[in-house]
């Protein structure tokens, strides 16, 4: 059995082990720890699957703001799932029902990896054949992502901004101002502090370049964008909210989660006053490859600017709130 | 012959750096209380890791893979003993005790281990 | 080489896993979580030289950062109960 082999087999069991060890834990705590562990390893499933820019935004996502929002929730909330009082035999059921109705429906479907699947015939290599003569970009899902199919991620990026704005509304009613002093929990932890401000500019930077360097590697506008947060969520949870809220306030985020949809949208826009179709990119530069060039930059920006300002305001929103429960009740 | 050489200098990194993580990871599974495990995970995993990288660097030649590389490890050394001791900070304030052995006169005494919440 | 360094790094992460199932207390499970997280970093840079393939770097050092950023809110969590500031009566520190 190959190396290869026998990574894909122990990835797939520490899978399996966690998915495990999640159901049984009933710390609610220890469940976020291993939801963590969950997204890591998947993405480490999806490096091995040579499926790189998917990994990244795994590891960015999954792994990372996943388990700081959680861990704001479950503030809000009591620490141990309660054992279930009903007989579980009746859900089993219903999902072995439906689990099996999915896979009857994709029994139709060509098998997983067949080359003659029409895909692989049609669809990838015409990709893989026109992206370095018509956009002239060496990574071909970025190309595929922002170019090809524009509209998606125009759709996705509005999805973002949707759910940032409803988790907004939701929880604007519950953001009071306090009424005592506020004071910063953290500023007795010197090595953190200063170990924290030293690294802030290079996550900084770093966010940066996963941004405008999605054109000859892994990385592009949702994983930017997720840097881009983190950096400023490690700013709060050492030096404190309200020193964060000095930093980057409230009203700029919100505004900011606007403008990255808009200027995806205006840029579509712009191609309309050329002329040409919603999205067409050709026509914002001097011949094609540059306009695409400067489109799919212009558009991965908006990506990357909507993404980091819906996790910063949904971080504010949720860190912002006095917890309900006593510490005696934990 | 430089091929000898970079192959056996990164032989040699890479199997004691795996060694001290496979170490460490046995450490955390052996020992017997809280304290002793973060020195076994802390402190190995950040030597481990460097080394590891370290053999890779050379095996990587100079390109622009060893500088992301040795960002990496650079991150790693900085970050991983501030964990370290965050962790250990808070558990030392939230009132986890170490063990320590009790002597009593009638020779080797019992611990007395106290637990933190889960 | 790579392939021992790979089984090795698989053996440790199933270690750590064992660990952060068990452990008593939850500042086991931080440890644990965090030694599991700098595993995977070196797991997904030797990978990358096992196939041949270093560019997935990038991931590393994402990884590596993000592991520091989840370990500190953990603990910022657990310790003041709220990722936020502690409201305390005019003038009192928590």
């Amino acid at each position: 059995m190959s190396i290869e082999a026998i990574i894909n087999i122990a990835l797939f069991v520490f899978l399996g082990l966690t998915a495990f060890a999640i159901l049984k834990l009933r710390a609610l705590f220890a469940v976020v720890m291993l939801s963590a562990v969950f997204s890591l390893v998947s993405a480490a499933l999806l490096v091995h699957l040579d499926a790189v820019d998917v990994a990244f935004t795994e590891a960015a996502v999954g792994a990372g703001i996943s388990t700081v929002l959680m861990l704001a929730t479950l503030a809000l909330t009591s620490r141990h799932e309660k054992a279930p009082t009903r007989s579980q035999a009746l859900p089993l059921i219903v999902v072995f029902l439906t689990g099996f109705a999915l896979v009857y429906g994709t029994l139709d479907m060509p098998r997983f990896g067949d080359p003659q699947a029409p895909i692989q015939v049609h669809v990838a290599p015409k990709y893989i054949a026109d992206t370095q003569s018509e956009i002239g970009i060496p990574n071909i899902v970025t190309a595929v992502l922002a170019s090809y199919r524009g509209f998606d991620t125009l759709g996705e990026v509005t999805v973002i901004f949707t759910a940032g704005i409803g988790v907004l509304l939701l929880l604007a009613a519950f953001i009071r101002e306090p009424e005592g002093l506020r004071v910063q929990t953290m500023d007795h932890h010197l090595v953190l502090r200063v170990v924290t401000k030293v690294l802030i500019g290079p996550i900084l930077l770093f966010a940066l370049y996963v941004q405008f360097h999605a054109d000859y590697g892994p990385g592009g506008g949702f994983q930017a964008g997720i840097i881009f947060a983190s950096a400023f969520i490690i700013y709060a949870l050492v030096f404190g909210l309200e020193n964060a809220r000095k930093a980057v306030p409230g009203r700029a985020v919100r505004l900011l989660v606007a403008c990255g949809v808009l200027l995806y949208g205006g840029v579509g826009f712009v191609s309309f006053l050329f002329g040409k179709n919603y999205l067409n990119y050709s026509v914002l530069g001097a011949d094609q490859v540059a306009g695409q060039h400067l489109g799919i930059l212009l558009v991965e920006f908006g990506v990357g600017l909507t993404v980091a300002a819906v996790m910063v305001s949904t971080f504010y929103a949720f860190a912002g709130q006095n917890p309900p429960i006593g510490d005696e009740d934990w | 012959m430089s091929a000898l050489v970079t192959d056996a200098v990164s032989w040699a990194l890479l199997a004691s750096g795996s060694l001290l993580v496979v170490v460490g990871a046995l450490g955390l599974i052996r020992m017997p209380d809280f304290y002793t495990r973060m020195h076994a995970a802390g402190i190995t995993d950040t030597l481990g890791a460097d080394l590891i990288l370290l053999g890779l660097m050379v095996q990587a030649g100079f390109s622009l893979v060893t500088v992301k590389l040795l960002l990496i490890a650079a991150f790693l050394f900085f970050t991983s003993p501030t964990s370290t001791h965050a962790i250990a900070n808070a558990a030392l304030t939230a009132g986890l005790k170490p063990r320590v052995a009790e002597r009593s006169s009638a020779g080797k005494g019992s611990a007395a281990p106290e637990g933190g919440e889960p | 080489m790579f392939t021992a360094t790979m089984a090795a790094l698989l053996a440790a992460m199933i270690l750590a896993l064992g660990r952060l199932y068990l452990g008593p207390t939850l500042y086991d499970r931080v440890l644990s979580a965090n030694s599991f997280g700098t595993k995977t970093v070196l797991l997904i840079g030797v990978m990358g030289f096992l196939t041949g393939r270093p560019d997935f770097l990038d991931i590393s050092l994402l990884y590596a950062l993000i592991n520091f950023i989840g370990t500190i809110a953990v603990l910022k969590f657990f310790r003041y109960r709220t990722l936020g500031d502690r409201v305390g009566p005019s003038g009192d520190r928590q």
